[in-house]
């Protein structure tokens, strides 16, 4: 049951992107299609439950003062793990996302996990921690990516259902502003509405 | 001209914030308040223009040679974060009213994926030492440009009678939509 | 288990241990992930050339040619079926895209028209310029069987005989002009 709870507050109560606003960058950067955003989605949440594990596991062993350098280095070395696999076995997916693969070592998100949870929790907590926010993430991504990819584009994971061009403005940078700001309101109203 | 060129089109067609979707974390955190933006934007130019030279020093001279590019990112957060650190520090000795006024941001920018996001594409973009300078220049230019005129009109959206849900950062969001709007009218012009 | 003391000599000791893991498991990864990065290379160029140019059997490694232009280098391929040129795939580039550099691969019949374009990495926007990739519209159609000499490779806007991406006159542009260098090389290296 408690465990549950780890698992699911990532997925809309505490969602990183809709309710803590946190990963921004990537979040509007990648989002121009729904494959996209899962692909960015997923990459993190490699990224959150290897970091909240290794974080976990030696978090006795880390002086206080050096804690945040610690992590950094941790959370970068699995970044650039995903980084040369990814570009090794999905080299187009690679290319679409481009410079916020190595940006998911700046990611608040990350960050903020190995810090106000897996430091202080045990082993198996923290990777279901991190499941949790990181399916939540990319839950958000690939929902923007799709409403994107839906009105800009025509299309759904790449299937095409219209003929010709679709609202461009939307795969377009202003789009995903507008797109993530009325995305937003629906998660406030729906949070609104279960409490 | 060359360097000219770098900067309209990093301060205007490719606007880091509106454009690129860099350092949208402080966009939208620190610009409530046009005092804020100005302060947050003091320190990144700082430290963007610092750690852009720094790493693009230690990319051409020592990853390259010792054929280590893949360990790109790891360095350069962690240059960063040292940076970062040391530039406090300094602060606080050498210059007490700019801590004051720079001091609360600078621990922000380590996490600020506008400053990784530079350098990185500085080395990328294959641009000389100068050239990755002013690139740097160019984009803190466009990221102060971006979250000062933002933060305006945050100030004023605060007076507006705006739908309960939208409150705060959703209409923030919307507003951002149409200033990059706004920007791509300068699609072009370089 | 108590938490570690902040000490000189622990903070450094556990920084170095950390640091020194991080880079083996890197240097591992690095090892291990090196020869398919290789090959996903290789596979999309062989990719780009099958798209381009007439069935072929064999691209011999010793026979291809790089040629040095507007300060970076063209690449080409010749395509043997029996042992005779059926054709030369030219990887080619431009700087002046929307977002900088993109790359093309033009394959050539022996008497210099265009069999096909494919396009090997770009930044261009998604939904404007990306459409010059094959599969995302038929601009590259336009092209094929065009020869050079007679076909004027610049959009109708400035007179030429190629109609450009709606909303994407630069992409065009650039893709004209890459186009048009990728022909000169293989003039100059016949």
């Amino acid at each position: 049951m408690n465990q549950w709870k780890n698992f699911s507050k990532g997925l809309l109560k505490e969602n990183a992107v809709f309710v803590m606003f946190l990963g921004l960058c990537p979040t509007l950067g990648v989002t121009t299609s729904a494959v996209n955003g899962l692909g960015m989605g997923l990459a993190t949440t490699f990224v959150l439950v290897m970091s909240n594990l290794v974080v976990a596991l030696i978090k006795n062993q880390i002086p206080d003062k050096v804690r945040i350098p610690a992590f950094i280095v941790i959370i970068a070395t699995f970044v650039t793990v995903v980084e040369m696999v990814m570009k090794a076995y999905v080299p187009a997916l690679f290319d679409a996302l481009g410079l916020f693969i190595p940006l998911i070592v700046v990611n608040c998100v990350v960050l903020g996990r190995a810090e106000a949870f897996a430091s202080k929790n045990n082993v198996v907590s923290s990777i279901i921690d991190g499941l949790g926010m990181g399916i939540g993430f990319a839950l958000a991504l690939t929902a923007l990516g799709a409403v994107r990819e839906v009105l800009g584009s025509g299309s759904i994971f790449g299937l095409s259902f219209l003929k010709g061009d679709g609202m461009l403005l939307f795969v377009l940078p202003p789009g995903a502003f507008i797109a993530l700001g009325y995305l937003i309101v629906l998660a406030n109203k729906l949070k609104a509405k279960t409490t | 001209m060359e360097y000219v060129l770098i900067i309209i089109a990093a301060v205007f067609v490719s606007n880091i914030v509106l454009n690129q979707f860099l350092g949208i974390c402080p966009f939208i955190g620190v610009s409530n308040k046009v005092d804020t933006a100005i302060g947050m934007t003091g320190a990144v130019t700082f430290v963007m223009v610092i750690a852009t030279l720094f790493t693009y020093l230690i990319f051409q001279y020592v990853l390259i040679p010792f054929e280590l590019e893949y360990l790109r990112t790891i360095t350069f957060i962690l240059v960063i974060a040292s940076l970062v650190q040391m530039v406090e520090i300094m602060l606080k000795k050498i210059s007490p009213p700019l801590y004051q006024a720079l001091g609360i941001f600078l621990p922000l920018i380590t996490t600020n994926c506008a400053v990784l996001g530079v350098a990185v594409l500085a080395v990328q973009q294959d641009f000389n030492l100068l050239g990755s300078v002013v690139f740097a220049i160019g984009n803190a230019i466009g990221f102060g440009l971006a979250l000062i005129t933002f933060s305006g009109i945050r100030e004023q959206l605060d007076m507006m009678n705006v739908p309960k849900q939208m409150k705060g950062v959703p209409i923030a969001f919307i507003v951002a939509g149409l200033m990059a709007l706004a920007f791509m009218g300068f699609t072009g012009i370089v | 288990m108590a938490k570690k003391e902040s000490n000189f000599v622990s903070m450094v000791a556990t920084l170095s241990v950390v640091a020194l893991v991080a880079a083996a498991l890197l240097g591992g990864v690095y090892e291990a992930t090196k020869e398919p990065i290789r090959l996903a290379d290789l596979r999309k160029r062989n990719e780009a050339i099958e798209a381009v140019v007439p069935a072929f059997d064999t691209v011999p490694s010793d026979q291809i040619v790089k040629y040095g232009m507007d300060g970076d280098t063209l690449i080409l391929y010749p395509a043997l079926k029996n042992g005779i040129v059926v054709g030369t795939a030219v990887e080619t580039f431009t700087n002046n895209g929307f977002s900088g550099e993109f790359k093309l691969m033009v394959g050539f019949d022996n008497e210099g028209a265009i069999v096909d374009i494919a396009v090997l990495s770009h930044k261009e926007t998604p939904g404007l310029g990306d459409k010059m990739e094959r599969d995302k519209s038929d601009f590259h159609v336009q092209f094929m069987g065009q020869h050079p000499d007679e076909f004027n490779l610049a959009v109708t806007k400035d007179k030429g005989d190629v109609d450009a991406i709606t909303a994407s006159t630069i992409s065009s542009r650039a893709y004209c002009e890459a186009v048009q260098r990728a022909y000169e090389a293989w003039k100059a290296t016949r």
